[in-house]
């Protein structure tokens, strides 16, 4: 069920505004309205305003220096055309998949695991959760250090153990680089969707699990008939951050591959960074921006719809 | 064997099992943290190693801080840098969103719900969209390449779940209370600070906790937006080491800098946790 109630008016308070003088009423919305003046006016500068610049700016040839020129939608022709953009969205799609995916497939089991309160079931909890409050640039270093051939510990301990001839340079190949990056991700991800997942599975009542279990239903027909469906909400809820997440990424493929092996890796923000600010196409790189905007939205989008309707799972 | 002793047995073995499964996934969550925090103390040569074992063999040392100390400005510039910039964010979205959700909760004026929804809304909108258009309002304002700039953004980036938390802290606190303060003349400030902050706190620790990670740790905006090097924060500092901007990559410094990055992370959430968490599962139920 939708709960937009959340951004209802608050009808209450409008109980004690009902005073004979209107003056006074007055006053008091005066009063209210100057306690949100603030947060309206960063929103509007450090938002609204750039956001519609950021369309402004994609219908003109915008350099850093120098006079912008109105060009109409010549930008968003050219990124039709934009080879390297497209690929960027194709590796932005694929990683944004397998991610979610390995993500949940851990994060589910995860939450699963600490739902009951057994002894160190706390730890357990806090333990998975911790790499989530490092930063994703934090965990891109010390990754970056664990994947690296001469001094980190994945190559060299796999060449201890035997299992290679020599120290296999991660980074040089894109399997190796990609799927390093995702164990990284799901690494550092995965507590806080379980910290997710637990908010639903804890919203399913203990008596009609326990009604189920009495007709006999065996634990996984309980998990697909009554946990499933009952957490579609929050499972959606997880989904949409995760893929909203992916769909952006940036801090891990620019600190740990830099883009490569051989630009291999540049996801989409990763593309606009490089065309806004190491080419400095701002007007170019803007329109790239309206572009993932769009994507963006719209899935958030379909995803709500679908996961809110009961035929949707 | 009798029938309790066995269901006793079995019990015994999948306790034995769950927490079996337990501590090995714990221990594989938190091995890079404490592979990386215990590499930082090593002696810096043994640090350019592989770390196996990964604890120091050759004594404690505190080398690879000392040589993480010589980049650039300094380490005290830019763990300067790093903790004005966060200070100066957890300051402005309490500030902001205390009153704001304030503002929000208790009066009612024109247009209330559409500003409401208009900020809210913001968080549907990646800031990745938007960060030219950030870059040339923040020269237009003389904003650019200030520790003042950035912070205005992140506190920006903040507002939407912040207002959210505390416009909702404000809706749980009793309308009597304001009723029998007002009745004692108390003007709206004071009643403000005085009555319903310490009713709020949780609210705002939660806001505070928030602001105070995004920003420590935030990358891309920090790098487009502070171009001059003694302006970096800690993560575009160490981001431009790793890349070896300064030279060979030293990586047992590059560990002692990812410890001084990830401790206040983690010492914050484990004293504050319960607040932590509180807004995550604000969020999930909303």
């Amino acid at each position: 069920m939708p709960r937009e109630h959340a951004v209802m008016p608050n009808t209450s308070s409008a109980a004690d505004t009902i005073r004979p003088r209107r003056s006074r009423q007055r006053r008091k919305q005066l009063t209210g309205f100057l306690f949100v003046v603030p947060a309206v006016l960063l929103v509007l500068v450090f938002f609204v305003i750039p956001l519609c610049m950021a369309f402004w700016m994609s219908l003109h040839n915008w350099p850093l220096l120098g006079k912008p020129r109105f060009i109409g939608l010549d930008n968003y022709v050219s990124l039709l055309d934009d080879a390297r953009f497209w690929g960027a969205m194709q590796f932005t799609a694929l990683y944004t998949v397998v991610v979610t995916i390995a993500i949940f497939a851990v994060a589910f089991p995860l939450a699963l695991f600490v739902d009951k309160g057994r002894p160190l079931t706390k730890f357990y909890r806090t333990s998975f959760f911790l790499p989530m409050v490092v930063g994703f640039s934090s965990a891109s270093l010390l990754w970056a250090w664990l994947m690296n051939v001469d001094a980190g510990l994945f190559s060299p301990a796999a060449f201890r153990l035997g299992l290679t001839d020599k120290p296999v340079n991660l980074l040089a190949e894109f399997d190796t680089t990609f799927w390093s990056i995702v164990i990284m991700v799901v690494w550092k991800t995965a507590g806080f969707n379980m910290i997710i997942l637990l908010t639903g599975l804890q919203g399913i009542s203990a008596e009609v699990q326990e009604a189920a279990r009495m007709d006999g239903a065996s634990n996984w027909l309980r998990f697909r008939r009554i946990t499933l469906p009952l957490m579609r909400r929050t499972i959606a809820l997880a989904l949409i951050l995760s893929v909203a997440g992916s769909i952006l990424a940036f801090d891990q493929f620019y600190i740990i591959a830099d883009g490569g092996p051989r630009n291999s890796t540049v996801t989409a923000v990763y593309w606009i960074f490089s065309q806004s600010f190491v080419s400095f196409r701002l007007g170019y790189g803007a329109a790239l921006s309206m572009v993932l905007l769009l994507i963006l939205v719209t899935i958030s989008v379909i995803q709500l719809r679908l996961l809110r309707t009961p035929e949707g799972m | 064997m009798s029938r309790t002793a066995r269901s006793a047995r079995r019990r015994w073995l999948g306790e034995t099992r769950y927490h079996l499964v337990g501590l090995t996934a714990s221990l594989l969550f938190l091995a890079p943290l404490a592979w990386s925090v215990l590499v930082s103390f090593k002696p810096s040569l043994e640090a350019r190693q592989p770390p196996l074992p990964p604890w120091p063999v050759e004594g404690f040392s505190f080398q690879n801080y000392e040589n993480l100390a010589k980049f650039g400005a300094g380490i005290w510039t830019y763990s300067g840098n790093s903790l004005t910039v966060s200070a100066m964010t957890v300051l402005g979205t309490v500030i902001i969103s205390l009153l704001a959700g304030y503002g929000f909760s208790r009066f009612q004026f024109p247009l209330k719900n559409v500003l409401f929804v208009l900020i809210i809304s913001t968080v549907m909108i990646p800031f990745q969209s938007i960060l030219t258009p950030l870059f040339l309002i923040l020269t237009k304002l003389g904003l650019q390449n200030t520790l003042a700039g950035i912070v205005c953004v992140y506190v920006t980036l903040q507002m939407p779940f912040s207002i959210f938390m505390m416009r909702n802290a404000f809706d749980s606190v009793p309308k009597d209370i304001e009723d029998a303060a007002r009745a004692d003349g108390a003007s709206v400030f004071v009643m403000l600070r005085r009555i319903m902050l310490p009713l709020v706190l949780p609210g705002v620790a939660t806001v505070a906790i928030f602001a105070f990670l995004a920003s420590w740790n935030e990358f891309l905006a920090a790098l487009i937006l502070l171009t001059d090097q003694k302006k970096y924060t800690l993560p575009v500092l160490m981001a431009a080491i790793r890349s070896g901007q300064f030279g060979t990559i030293d990586w047992g410094a590059v560990q002692s800098g990812v410890t001084m990055m990830m401790a206040p992370c983690l010492a914050l959430f484990l004293l504050l946790q319960r607040y932590y968490i509180r807004g995550l599962t604000a969020g999930a139920v909303k």
